[in-house]
């Protein structure tokens, strides 16, 4: 999408002006996290793909890049879900219903999870990072049958900031994919693992020739990811990463987001690390 | 290029203020300003900094005075073009919110304009169309931006007096340049006569020379022309060695010379506002008193602040040498990869600015091993 200009000197069609959506509900997921369903007042849909973020602003407060969370196969409210770290997020959550949000967007690439139909799928993630995956999960188990195994590794740091807890079982249970849920740190009665989501990878079932790996969370568990991963043979080409930068735009002008060459915004934010791997492993860059 | 070289007297530079001016454009030229070459509106020829030179260095920048009455007589001033399309605070819009919470959204239009830009240097004039390729060429458009761009018109000067702080020959955009103009002047000032050679770039600068009645500029006038730019190529203050930039930069991000350069530099970010290819901005939320007014502004901002690149838990580029890495390999790489052009034009500003004098061609230099050419 290009702007129009017009001799008088307007501005037409400018990027930098969001859409209002008004706020139908928030359900809170964890103590610090929540999930919102947002309404377009002009009532046209917001089309996305699977692993693509809006820019959402709290009215004179500020605007923050969060990945949408919906099913991108199926109608319905725009959705995203928020963890509560500062002056925006904070507004956003706990904007009272009826509310109106204003939305850019959707930017970014997406996780084409469908390239990996034939194939296996390991998702790996933790905290928050379940949220960004959570259209590609989606999209993929509508047609489960086009994929063989689906993995899931999920980390949180407590068993209560587990995050889409039921939505996970019923993935499990029902809906055909591995779910392994692991936390840094178990109390007492905690009967689940404890440890760090990239120690299940090693022992994780999935044929490394024929998969697709999705991860996403802090830059750190991904370098240490991807170096599992590619330590069990997946290729580097195969093993997408969603990187987190400063995003002031989201679409290429105000560069933030630059990792050397890349616009994470709009090259990215889901990129291979066969294209990170070098830049990923330089400080600071 | 569209029409034959002609020439303008001064008188005919008077004229061609005068009727850009009939013509609606808001004249945009060089004048003087609290001892510095700031661009600003003119009304007359008069504004310009007539006899007035300039003498620059490594964190150094003077006026000086010229004896030939010269109106061009300096190199690029202490900001380009730059504020002008793309100003260093821009409003994106306005909303009103009701009681209920709901709002809605004023985008902004632009005020202003449209612009006959007098004066721009080679340097400048390619930076111009570099933001054309970083704002308007893309998925997205800096929709003010363009809009200004679009009404815009571009009357560069040849530089026949190179600041020594200048290396635009290196960088192939000055110090006369082939293209991207609408009117490319050249001043030619030998005992008492005083000229203006004009290349044509485009049928509208054409037409205005018709409209001024501009005559053909002869073999000897287009040939004095050509000597001062080939002199002034020789005289640049500084040289920047572009061969393999890019690899060199990339394959030196962790050099240990990142560290001697972040023991000089004080991140003060200067050297990002006075570029003229800088584009990195953020936004600012404005909102009253009662919360039921707000807007929305674009501003410039700059890799060398700590909270450019703020990700809840921490900044990515924490320490001074990520960030003038970040800063120059930008410029002299990865822009490259980005854009297909160099981010750098060669302007010097940067190494004028910096109240240390961290000058871009040295570090360049030392990276490659060679001494740099700062003639001192
Ligand atoms: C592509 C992308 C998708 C994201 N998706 C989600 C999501 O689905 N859910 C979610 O909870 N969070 C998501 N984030 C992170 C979210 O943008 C930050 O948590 C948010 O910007 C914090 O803003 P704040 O004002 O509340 O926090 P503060 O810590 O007060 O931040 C101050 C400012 O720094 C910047 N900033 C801080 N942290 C980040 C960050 N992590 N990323 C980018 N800019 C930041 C913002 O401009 C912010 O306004 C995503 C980030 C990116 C880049
Ligand atoms: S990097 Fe320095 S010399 Fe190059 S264009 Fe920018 S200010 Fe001018
Ligand atoms: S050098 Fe820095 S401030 Fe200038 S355009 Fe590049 S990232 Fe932005
Ligand atoms: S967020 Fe602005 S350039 Fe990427």
């Amino acid at each position: 999408m290009t702007s129009t200009v017009s001799r008088s000197g307007a501005v037409a069609a400018d990027p930098m002006v969001p859409r209002t959506f008004t706020l139908l509900s928030t359900h809170a997921d964890t103590r610090d996290t929540f999930t919102l369903e947002l309404e377009p007042t002009d009532g046209v849909r917001l089309e996305f793909r699977a692993g693509q973020f809006t820019m959402l602003s709290a009215f004179g407060i500020g605007e923050v890049p969060i990945s949408i969370s919906g099913s991108p196969i199926e109608d319905g409210p725009l959705i995203h879900t928020i963890r509560s770290v500062g002056g925006v997020s904070n507004a956003i959550v706990t904007s009272a219903p009826g509310t109106q949000l204003g939305v850019r967007g959707p930017f970014g690439t997406s996780w084409d999870v469908t390239d990996a139909k034939g194939g296996d799928v390991v998702i790996i993630t933790g905290g928050i990072g379940l949220a960004p995956l959570r259209p590609a999960i989606l999209e993929l188990l509508a047609e489960r049958d086009q994929y063989n195994r689906v993995v899931l590794l999920y980390g949180a740091r407590t068993p209560e900031d587990i995050l889409f807890g039921d939505e996970m079982r019923k993935w499990a249970d029902r809906l055909g994919m591995t779910v392994e849920v692991t936390v840094d740190n178990g109390p007492h009665g905690w009967k689940g693992r404890v440890g760090f989501v990239t120690q299940l990878i090693s022992r994780a079932s999935f044929d490394p020739a024929q998969t697709i790996a999705l991860v996403c969370g802090p830059e750190v568990m991904m370098r240490a990811s991807a170096n599992e991963l590619r330590q069990r043979g997946v290729p580097a080409g195969k093993i997408r990463l969603s990187m987190e930068r400063n995003m002031k735009c989201g679409i290429g002008l105000c560069g933030h987001c630059q990792l050397r060459e890349h616009f994470i915004c709009a090259d990215g934010p889901i990129l291979t690390y066969e294209v990170l791997a070098p830049l990923m492993q330089k400080w600071e860059l | 290029m569209t029409s034959t070289t002609r020439t303008l007297k001064v008188e005919g530079l008077r004229k061609l203020v005068e009727e850009l001016r009939a013509r609606g454009f808001t004249v945009i030229a060089p004048t003087v300003r609290d001892g510095a070459i700031v661009n600003a509106p003119i009304e007359s020829i008069d504004q310009l900094p007539r006899g007035v030179g300039d003498q620059q260095d490594a964190a150094h920048y003077r006026l000086t005075e010229r004896a030939d009455g010269a109106y061009f007589g300096y190199a690029a001033g202490a900001q380009s073009m730059k504020p002008v399309l793309f100003p260093a605070e821009e409003l994106l819009w306005r909303g009103k919110r009701d009681a209920a919470g709901a709002f809605t959204v004023q985008p902004a239009s632009n005020e202003g304009g449209p612009y006959a830009l007098l004066g721009v240097r080679g340097c400048d004039l390619k930076a111009i169309h570099i933001h054309d390729a970083v704002l308007t060429s893309r998925g997205f458009s800096d929709a003010h931006y363009a809009a200004r761009r679009a009404g815009a018109l571009l009357i560069s000067v040849t530089c026949g007096s190179p600041a020594g702080t200048c290396f635009c020959a290196s960088v192939g955009t000055g110090p006369r340049p082939s293209e991207g103009y609408d009117l490319s002047l050249t001043e030619v000032i030998k005992g008492s006569s005083h000229t203006f050679v004009v290349a044509v770039g485009t049928e509208r600068g054409a037409e205005i020379m018709d409209a001024l009645g501009a005559s053909t500029a002869s073999e000897a006038e287009m040939a004095a022309a050509d000597d001062i730019a080939k002199d002034a190529a020789l005289n640049m203050g500084r040289e920047l060695n572009t061969d393999g930039l890019k690899y060199l930069m990339y394959a030196n991000a962790e050099s240990s010379h990142w560290d001697d350069v972040a023991s000089r530099c004080l991140s003060c970010t200067n050297c990002t506002l006075v570029c003229p290819t800088c584009f990195c901005t953020s936004v600012e939320d404005v909102s009253d008193l009662t919360g039921q007014e707000a807007s929305r502004h674009r501003v410039w901002d700059s890799c060398f602040s700590e909270d450019f690149s703020y990700i809840h838990g921490g900044s990515v580029r924490e320490s001074p040498r990520s960030r003038y890495r970040q800063w120059i390999t930008h410029k002299l790489a990865s822009w490259e990869d980005q854009f297909g052009m160099t981010g750098c034009v060669g302007c010097g500003r940067c190494i004028t600015w910096c109240p240390v004098g961290i000058d871009i061609t040295a570090e360049a230099a030392a990276l490659r091993g060679t001494p740099s050419k700062a003639r001192k």
